[in-house]
């Protein structure tokens, strides 16, 4: 085990302590956590990063009791909380100790209402009603949830959801907060937002926080004191945030380090403890300034590419549900063919509408949309989609068939095309998304990623020109983003047209050259991506931000912050 | 979409302010009056009581339209019914025969079966407006308190809640797989035969079950998490405490179910009034 970062003050409380801590679930060969031993003291902020399937979310329920109340299995060593071994108490023992915040918001919001959620764990405290929303009203006030009581969770964003889950479990005023995942469904504006009010709480009560995430630049955006690095269920290094980032074991583990540190590291600075890496805040900018000078010197300027001829013209869109809100005011886009074009924007800013309205789900009030110059007004959902395919986030929505080369074969034989033109169709895009030596296999068998390539290929069997994707790296993690977006790149390049509608600023500066901004029905940004995430206002429109190579280039005084951060990706990609 | 199950909008009036608990016990208390006796006279009482309360409630008939119209069908096609399959019943229930005017065989319309008739329409006419009055004037967050308190266990009362918080969220997903999916060439249009519907729904359907599966793992967690189930008795944030007028309602409520027990024990003694004798 790699040990980073300075002497710690060991005369605190110890409020965590996994020793020799061994895991494995009954249905699984090999344990899933190792030999751990780790000690988070009281008061301590500790971030636990690693990719999926390292074990890090098993070590959150280990610390929530969901394992083994939720979750059976083999258990060897001890794990202490506050001094006393758990290993026979109660998920109801163990609640008033670790208060948890799960990645889903929406899922874990079981009240009807704001107040009733936020007082769920004191009403099955049997907490007598007048104090309970005199707490209520206490603890709300703190999120910011006060004038919202009465709401209902269809009246809520994902941001004030998440913002009740943290008083769900303030009010039981536990000393240990575990935060899983706390980023994943958010947009970079919100996070933003939520690691602030994380880092309030802290600073105001002192609370032991475990905050488990792999989106690490997120969540640096504040004071860290600790990182934890878990790959394939053993703690591979821990240290403080700027011991860390100097090492080279956060990319080794396939955790993205922030852009700001991969462009110093780009320049030649060997890195090292005392440029503060930890927070671009902190960073000590005058060791890295020539260097980086140096390199943005040395970039040549990116190629223009020829223009294409267009594919998808939208054309003055209007569209809205009722007649009091109007959810697409005058759209108007042209998408040249072979482009990779994203589509983002705050929630409720008609992102996905414009799919549904594209793919004919829903039917425009006014406006048009073209393909190839042709309008495809009055052509059914079923018409269209030979044209665009449309994919949805989750695959668990879209697979209704058990064996991979049925579902893939549905689209069709819906259509009734006969069985022996089907079974080349499936086997050539099969072998597009490297699906191949899973053809016999039973969907259920496979990973959340492998599942998205079956979705994707079942959209792609029935030979779309334009394909749009809702989300599709949505909560996973950098390998597996990686994996995706280089599958559509690939697909990309071999001629289809691809639109993805995301949150993901990296998905969008490494992957979408052409960023559209939508805000409150109207089309405010359409340009590169780099120029996008270097426009603060635009950036705050969209409830994005911008990119810290924005910040960094700033800092440097570089006169075109956006001109830094195209050479960025442009360098990104030739390294890839 | 459909947002909500119920459009629930607060309001302030004698109706609304009462606690759901109230409310609930009412509505047990004045159908099981109505439902044992067929005594017309305490059933007319009743059903005029009920209209009474519904004004009060201020609720607009907008909002129940579509409910009434399903009643009002349903009383029809059950009095109609009544009268084909039984023309006879009311003359062996009050043991005369009033003729009115023959139709055919044994289809004869008799005051009897006129009167057994309109007692059994005016049952659920006097006991569908209570029910509307509990569902739409009880805070949807207050169902479970209330029937909790009444004596069902809080988790079954809790199951109801959920139901409530989570089905909009299935319809939703729906709605939204079934795009999906008809954009891969699924028709659920009326173009289709009813056997490749059904097929094509069932298509849809398992998706929605898959993804409803891995909500209810992570509702259960959250649910644990917080102390669920923890102990014997729980409080609730929603319920509404008893107040004077609760009282008032509960003891009118009471008292009625009393007065048409007494009235068909000891005036009737038996529970039909037979004015025929």
């Amino acid at each position: 085990m790699d040990d980073f970062g300075e002497e710690r003050v060991m005369d605190r409380k110890v409020m965590i302590e996994f020793e020799n801590y061994t895991f494995k679930y009954f249905s699984q060969a090999e344990p899933t956590l190792h030999e751990i031993n780790l000690q988070i003291y009281e008061g301590e902020k500790v971030l636990i990063v690693g990719p999926s399937g390292s074990g890090k979310s098993t070590l959150g329920h280990c610390l929530n009791g969901l394992i083994p109340s939720s979750y059976k299995g083999e258990t060897t060593g001890t794990l202490r909380i506050e001094g006393k071994d758990v290993s026979d108490q109660s998920i109801f023992e163990r609640s008033g100790q670790v208060g948890t915040v799960l990645q889903d918001a929406d899922g874990q919001f079981v009240g009807l209402s704001v107040g009733e959620d936020i007082a769920f764990s004191l009403e099955n405290d049997g907490t007598d009603q007048v104090k309970m929303k005199e707490l209520v009203d206490q603890v709300s006030a703190l999120v910011d949830m006060d004038q919202h009581l009465k709401s209902s969770p269809f009246e809520l964003s994902g941001g004030q959801k998440q913002r009740v889950s943290f008083a769900g479990i303030m009010v039981n005023d536990v000393p240990i907060m575990l935060f899983d995942e706390p980023l994943a469904n958010l947009d970079p504006a919100t996070g933003k937002t939520a690691i602030d009010l994380i880092d309030q709480i802290h600073q105001q009560f002192h609370k032991t926080m475990v905050i488990i995430e792999h989106r690490l630049e997120d969540v640096l955006y504040r004071h860290v004191d600790r990182i934890i690095v878990i790959e394939e269920g053993r703690i591979v290094a821990e240290g403080t945030p700027d011991a860390l980032l100097a090492g080279a074991v956060l990319s080794r583990c396939g955790i993205r380090e922030p852009l700001y540190v991969t462009a110093i590291k780009y320049a030649g600075v060997a890195p090292d403890e005392s440029l503060r890496l930890g927070s671009i805040e902190t960073l000590n900018i005058d060791q890295v300034k020539a260097p980086l000078l140096a390199w943005e010197k040395a970039q040549r300027k990116s190629p223009e590419k020829a223009e294409k001829e267009e594919i998808l013209r939208i054309s003055n869109l209007e569209f809205s549900y009722t007649k009091k809100r109007q959810i697409l005011k005058g759209i108007d886009i042209s998408i040249k063919a072979g482009e990779m074009v994203s589509i983002v924007g705050r929630n409720g800013a008609g992102k996905s509408t414009l799919a549904k309205v594209i793919c004919g789900f829903v039917k425009e009030d006014a406006g048009d949309v073209f393909y190839k110059g042709q309008s495809l007004k009055g052509q059914t959902i079923k018409e269209r989609s030979q044209i665009i395919g449309y994919v949805m986030q989750n695959p668990n929505q879209m697979i209704c068939k058990p064996m991979i080369y049925d579902e893939i074969a549905l689209g069709l034989r819906l259509r009734d095309v006969p069985e022996e033109e089907i079974e080349p169709r499936v086997e050539k895009v099969m072998k597009i998304c490297g699906l191949t030596p899973f053809r016999k296999w039973p969907v259920s068998a496979l990973s959340y990623g492998q599942k998205k390539r079956v979705t994707i290929a079942s959209i792609l069997v029935l030979n779309p020109h334009v394909l749009i994707l809702d989300e599709p790296t949505a909560g996973q993690d950098y390998k597996h983003y990686t994996e995706i977006m280089e599958f559509l790149k690939e697909l990309n390049d071999q001629g289809v047209t691809i639109i993805l509608i995301t949150h993901d600023m990296h998905l969008m500066l490494e992957y979408t050259p052409h960023a559209i901004v939508l805000s409150e029905g109207e089309k405010l940004g359409d340009a590169s991506a780099a120029q996008i995430l270097s426009n603060p206002e635009v950036a705050a429109a969209a409830n994005l931000k911008v990119t810290s190579l924005y910040d960094l280039a700033q800092k440097i005084g570089l006169p075109e912050p956006s001109k830094f951060v195209q050479q960025f990706i442009d360098s990104e990609k030739e390294v890839r | 979409m459909k947002s909500k199950l119920f459009d629930y909008v607060e309001k302030d009036n004698i109706i609304y302010n009462l606690s759901g608990f109230t409310k609930l016990i009412c509505f047990v208390c004045y159908t099981f009056a109505v439902m044992f006796s067929y005594d017309i006279r305490c059933i007319i009482g009743v059903a005029v009581l009920s209209v009474i309360f519904f004004r009060m409630s201020e609720i607009k008939f907008s909002q129940v339209r579509t409910m009434i119209i399903y009643v009002f069908v349903f009383l029809l096609l059950n009095f109609v019914l009544t009268f084909l399959f039984s023309p006879t019943y009311g003359t062996e229930i009050y043991g005369t025969e009033h003729v009115i005017f023959p139709i055919l065989g044994r289809y004869v319309v008799t005051q009897e079966q006129l009167l057994y008739q309109l007692t059994k329409l005016l049952k659920y006419a006097a006991t569908v407006p209570m029910g509307m009055l509990f569902l739409l004037t009880t805070n949807p967050s207050e169902f479970a308190a209330s029937i909790n308190r009444i004596g069902i266990s809080y988790k079954g009362a809790f199951a109801l809640s959920l139901t409530l918080r989570y089905f909009p969220d299935l319809i939703r997903d729906y709605g939204d797989i079934s795009l999906a999916q008809q954009s891969r060439g699924l028709d659920l249009s009326k173009k289709e035969k009813l056997g490749t519907r059904i097929k094509n729904i069932m298509n849809i359907c398992i998706p929605l079950i898959f993804s409803t599966l891995d909500r209810i793992e992570l509702i259960s967690n959250a649910m644990d998490l917080r102390g669920f189930g923890k102990k014997k008795k729980r409080t609730w944030y929603a319920a509404k405490p008893l107040k004077a007028g609760d009282w008032v309602a509960i003891v009118l409520a009471v008292i009625v179910f009393a007065i048409t027990v007494m009235i068909s024990v000891f005036i009737n003694k038996s529970r039909f009034w037979n004015p025929f004798i």
